[in-house]
């Protein structure tokens, strides 16, 4: 008989509850009974209250036992649980968890399933099949497939990919480039690095793709710091292609060069605004460029460049292989397609939901998330980073598509949503929004530079209970001044946040007072 | 007060003279000194200006823009604690505290004895399983302060 097949994800989250030693718990206890066993160290799927969520592999395929211990291991073979044998961390076939099944896993197809090191495993799974079809159309045919699958920026812009690439396309000047904005740096999100840990070559293949269609020879993937373990599976994987000619002088002998350097950034949240991060490649400082010129015409060293993010690259290999309109079929209004959700904060559930748009914030908090993990009634979500607005429990039923977030006041962004329950203070919330711009700004405008910080001192004001309701009048006027006066959306949008906490929760700022409130607080 | 530190220009001349001819090569050099000195010792900032052929100024300048580049040496254990929304949703504030309490060190510095180096960092993508943080490069989630001091004592280095 074979080896028995173990998966015991490798993916940071995973190792951060202990799935380390949870594989190495196995191993041991495996060569104790004198078991032969194959442990793959695949990525997550994304069901994080589960991790380490360890799978293994059966006639009735893949089963699931988590969240597992040290201390489990002997019981689960005690259980027999390589055969599949009932135990109390059994959760079943894992394609059935409600929360997986009820998913279109689209760009996270192979996520969790496949090893991550394993270029074989990536083709057995229908990787570069994207790529195969790609390598037989022109560039301009390429840009139609992507234009006409309506895929739109997972960065946070939601600018279409498709006109983009064609922008640089129709530049004459070469070299040209692909940067991949690989700097998730919004808080709860992590869809980026769970795609880079857990699937790499998805990204490298449409990179690949973008590269032949618009021309570029070499590609950058700007790479958050605090991602170490992504970029151990990256440059594995860049390795991996390129011995095996996806990537380097002639993909795949198409006669066409692309090479792929992963640059990892310094801890600065303003590198992940595109042109921020390419002054950053360039060995500066990460000041925001004005722009005119687009970086799509005069971008990396003033070369016309495509920069996207992880999961618009992503996207690309699915959307060649299996066609503009079945990727087009999902989704709703402008929003097509499917959107990696990640759901994190206070909440039961907490993980990464793929699903075409349309969804509304309540079902993912609600039937996906279980409610907040404190038990504890949820007051309040904040929706797209730290730029993203708060909204009350009573705006939940908003849909989650780009159209739908901005005229409830608030975006998308990168599509982050993050749960809080009722202990949370929204005063100092704001002063957090205000906080994280003065530290982040590159300090090039006034308004975001001094504003944040002047920010900060009101909200201190009010949080102390001196003239609240002049102070929040001030706050106010100078939200408007950093919106209106901002060059990016740094500075930009930090009034979003301060302005929404103000408007959805006055009493956090003292300008509502209940009685019972009043007195609790004085 | 500034004490002259001792720093390893061997090892930074050698990062240097390995990575100069990079595009835009400043900042890979950086991070490598970063990563393998753990900090970026002032002191070698005319090396980097002068391979590079860029003013002294303007080296400083990217130094100081990012947050990762330390200006003096860490701690012998560094300790990074996530603050930003998500791990505040799961109670990162009063981590924070119980950290800061434990390790007898502020949020930013380092202890006295050298023994520690106590970092915030801006989320660590680790939000589905807050409060997250990193103790000598080993990430740890659903932190309480319980579990902080059991994995202290794991993953502590003392020389
Ligand atoms: C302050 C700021 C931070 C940003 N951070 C990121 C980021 O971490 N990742 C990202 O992909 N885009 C980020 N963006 C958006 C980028 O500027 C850019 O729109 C995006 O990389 C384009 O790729 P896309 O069209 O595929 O989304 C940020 C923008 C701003 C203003
Ligand atoms: S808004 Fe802030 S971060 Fe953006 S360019 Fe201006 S100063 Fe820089
Ligand atoms: S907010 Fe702490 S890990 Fe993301």
């Amino acid at each position: 008989m074979s080896a028995a097949t173990i998966y015991v994800p490798g993916d940071s989250g995973a190792l951060s509850m202990g799935a380390a030693a949870v594989a190495a718990a196995i191993a041991r206890e495996a060569d104790r009974r004198g078991l032969d066993l194959h442990i793959v160290r695949n990525g997550s799927r994304g069901l994080y209250w589960l991790e380490p969520l360890v799978e293994v592999a059966t006639a009735r395929g893949r089963l699931a036992y988590g969240p597992a211990a040290t201390h489990d291991v002997a019981s689960l073979f005690d259980a027999n649980f390589l055969a599949g044998g009932d135990h109390p961390l059994a959760l079943g076939p894992t394609e059935e968890i409600d929360y997986l099944k009820r998913q279109n896993r689209l760009t996270f197809a192979r996520c969790g399933i496949v090893d991550p090191r394993s270029l074989d495993d990536y083709l057995a799974h229908g990787g570069y099949r994207g790529l195969g079809r790609a390598i037989e159309l022109s560039g301009g045919q390429i840009v139609e497939a992507i234009t006409a699958s309506n895929l739109r920026g997972r960065g946070g812009a939601a600018f279409p990919a498709g006109i983009k690439w064609k922008t640089t396309l129709d530049q004459p000047a070469t070299p040209k480039y692909v940067v991949c904005n690989a700097d998730e740096g919004d808080s709860g999100t992590f869809s980026d690095r769970m795609i880079m840990e857990g699937d790499p070559f998805v990204l490298i293949e449409g990179m690949t793709i973008a590269a032949l269609a618009v021309g570029a020879a070499a590609g950058y993937i700007y790479l958050r710091s605090e991602y170490p373990a992504a970029l151990v599976a990256l440059n594995h994987a860049i390795g991996a292609a390129r011995a095996r000619g996806y990537l380097g002088a002639s993909v795949c002998g198409s006669g066409r060069p692309f090479e792929i350097t992963v640059r990892v950034g310094a801890g600065a949240y303003i590198c992940g605004e595109e042109t921020a991060m390419l002054e950053s490649l360039e060995g500066r400082r990460g000041m925001i460029r004005f722009k005119p010129p687009l970086p799509a015409i005069a971008g990396l060293f003033g070369q016309p460049t495509v920069v996207n993010n992880v999961i618009t690259l992503a996207s690309v290999p699915v959307i060649l292989d299996r066609g503009a309109k079945f990727y087009n079929k999902y989704g709703l209004g402008r929003s097509r397609g499917t959107l990696p959700l990640q759901l994190a904060g206070n909440v039961k559930r907490p993980g990464l939901v793929e699903t075409a748009f349309g969804l509304t914030l309540r079902e993912l908090i609600e039937d996906f998330g279980g409610g907040t993990a404190s038990g504890r009634p949820l007051r309040a979500v904040q929706v797209g980073g730290p730029l993203g607005a708060w909204f009350p429990d009573a705006m939940l039923d908003l849909a989650i598509d780009y159209e739908a977030l901005t005229g409830a006041g608030g975006l998308l962004g990168h599509g982050g949503v993050v749960v809080f329950d009722d202990t949370v203070d929204l005063a100092r919330m704001a002063r957090y929004a205000m906080e994280f711009c003065a530290l982040e700004s590159c300090g090039k405008c006034t308004p975001c530079r001094i504003g944040s910080t002047r920010g900060v001192e009101v909200i201190d004001r009010i949080i102390a209970g001196r003239d609240r309701a002049a102070n929040a009048e001030l706050l106010r006027d100078l939200c408007d001044t950093m919106a209106a006066g901002s060059l990016c959306a740094l500075g930009g949008l930090t009034p979003l946040p301060v302005t929404s906490a103000l408007k959805h929760f006055p009493r956090d700022f003292g300008l509502e007072r209940e009685p019972a409130d009043a007195a609790a607080r004085s | 007060m500034a004490i002259e530190q001792t720093w390893d220009e061997r090892a930074v001349r050698a990062i240097v003279d390995g990575l100069k001819d990079e595009p835009g090569a400043l900042m890979p050099i950086l991070r490598r000194i970063q990563d393998d000195l753990g900090w970026v010792p002032p002191a070698s900032v005319a090396l980097i200006a002068k391979a590079l052929n860029l003013s002294r100024a303007e080296v400083h300048g990217v130094v100081s823009f990012y947050h990762d580049f330390r200006h003096a040496p860490p701690g012998r254990n560094v300790v990074r604690v996530c603050r930003a929304e998500s791990c505040q949703a799961m109670g990162a504030n009063a981590l924070v505290d119980h950290i800061s309490k434990h390790l007898r060190v502020e949020l930013g510095a380092t202890s006295a004895d050298g023994a520690v180096t106590l970092e915030a960092v801006y989320c660590l993508g680790n939000c589905a399983r807050s409060p997250a943080i990193v103790i000598n490069g080993r990430i740890l989630g659903c932190v309480t302060p319980a579990r902080f001091d059991e994995a202290v004592t794991e993953c502590w280095v003392d020389r």
